[in-house]
């Protein structure tokens, strides 16, 4: 089990790297001040999820990766993020809607690791599970302020739920890699909690006077290192000064 | 003698300031859990992160190991996750040097939820007004909030309760 248990928390250490590092690019460039504090906090958090996820697994593999290692040295199919991650930001409204939706399922999913057979596990999901909630809040009032804003608000906000619509089924379809580590307790079943995914979406969308999306076809492939065209562009930014001067430290 | 030396060991390290508010103490924060003596004579540290996101979880490392060999221990620092700090672990002591630094520190039993949302009163540190509003729920550090009191008109930064 724990060559698949490292490949799948290395997964999910992707998805909070990677959407950290997304987040991160609003960092000077937000709507207004507040958001530009915002935006790089939950980015922070994120990628300190990430670090401890990354740690954990490079000591179960024993091999002598560390979180930089696996943060910066891998190659693209190496990296096991969910697609809706690496997305470009788009506008504010189609970032916040992305981060409503990551946020809120990621709110689940800690809550189903604090009571995870692993103690380590345990105890990052204990402090991140408070992280997430804070960062759905913050998100799903974004999401309504705009939904039922202004004209040009409102059409922004059902742009981004067209735009995101093909890239939620992914957060639903397990993880071959992570079949042991569920059934040993270690990781919650993914597909378990889309009913409160689902039925916490449609919540604020009500009140944002959103309509659901059409159902699409889910865009797949993230666990497996397929990836849309745009993570090579941010790979390329993210490895930069790993790629240019190996093993440099600050 | 051990005891003496563990005694010794945890006032060089409890002594270190956080590096982002450097009112407070790592031991006022409880981010500082434990200090003893091993048996080849080193001082081990028990240091644990508080919010995943801080960046300064290095750095309170690296002073907790300085100011140990700088007492005359051979230190070693071991990150301790679990159980998970949460707010509640900052001292009364810790409370009060926030408040008198122009922090709102958390709230008692702060770690529940309706604390974490706000959904409580938080006293302005200057002049100790209940009438305060929420500015922005993240602020200059991944731990605060800001706020404004509506009685004095001051800005001033809360301690998250997470």
């Amino acid at each position: 089990m724990s060559t698949a248990l490292v490949a799948a928390l290395i997964g999910l250490a992707d998805d909070h790297l990677i959407l950290g590092h997304r987040l991160s690019e609003w960092c000077g460039h937000a709507p207004m001040l507040e958001e530009d504090l915002a935006m790089p906090n939950i980015a922070l958090d994120l990628i300190g999820q990430a670090r401890g996820l990354y740690t954990y697994a490079g000591e179960l593999e024993g091999a002598g990766r560390d979180e930089d290692t696996l943060a910066f040295g891998r190659l693209e199919r190496a990296y096991r993020n969910l697609l809706i991650c690496e997305l470009p930001n788009g506008d504010f409204a189609q970032t916040m809607l992305r981060q409503f939706y990551f946020a809120t399922f990621m709110h689940l999913f800690w809550q189903k690791v604090e009571c995870s057979t692993d103690t380590t596990l345990a105890a990052i999901a204990a402090k991140a599970v408070k992280e997430a909630q804070y960062h759905r809040r913050h998100c799903a009032e974004w999401v309504i302020r705009l939904g039922d804003g202004t004209d040009e608000s409102a059409v922004r906000m059902h742009e981004a739920v067209t735009l995101l619509a093909p890239y939620t089924g992914e957060f639903f379809i397990a993880d071959p890699e992570a079949g042991g580590a569920v059934a040993a307790g270690v990781l919650p079943q993914i597909q378990t909690l889309q009913p409160a995914w689902q039925a916490d979406v449609e919540q604020v969308f009500a009140a944002a006077k959103l309509a659901l999306p059409q159902a699409v076809y889910a865009q797949k492939g993230g666990r497996r290192g397929l990836h849309t065209e745009a993570m090579g562009h941010l790979l390329a930014q993210l490895q930069f000064m790993q790629r240019s001067f190996p093993d440099m430290t600050w | 003698m051990v005891a003496f030396q563990a005694r010794r060991a945890w006032e060089a390290a409890a002594a270190v300031l956080d590096p982002e508010v450097p009112a407070v103490t790592v031991a006022d924060l409880g981010i500082l859990r434990a200090v003893d003596i091993d048996d080849q004579g080193r001082a081990v540290a028990q240091v644990t992160p508080t919010y995943s996101g801080c960046p300064a979880v290095l750095a309170i490392e690296l002073a907790i190991e300085a100011a140990l060999r700088q007492a005359g221990f051979d230190p070693v620092i071991e990150r301790v996750l679990a159980p998970a700090w949460t707010t509640d672990w900052i001292t009364e002591e810790g409370r009060e040097k926030l408040r008198a630094y122009g922090i709102a520190p958390p709230v008692g039993g702060s770690s529940s939820k309706r604390a974490l949302f706000g959904e409580i009163t938080v006293a302005c540190p200057r002049c100790a007004a209940v009438d305060t509003s929420k500015l922005s729920e993240f602020g200059s550090t991944a731990c605060k909030a800001q706020y404004s009191c509506n009685a004095c008109h001051e800005p001033f930064d809360y301690f998250k309760c997470i």
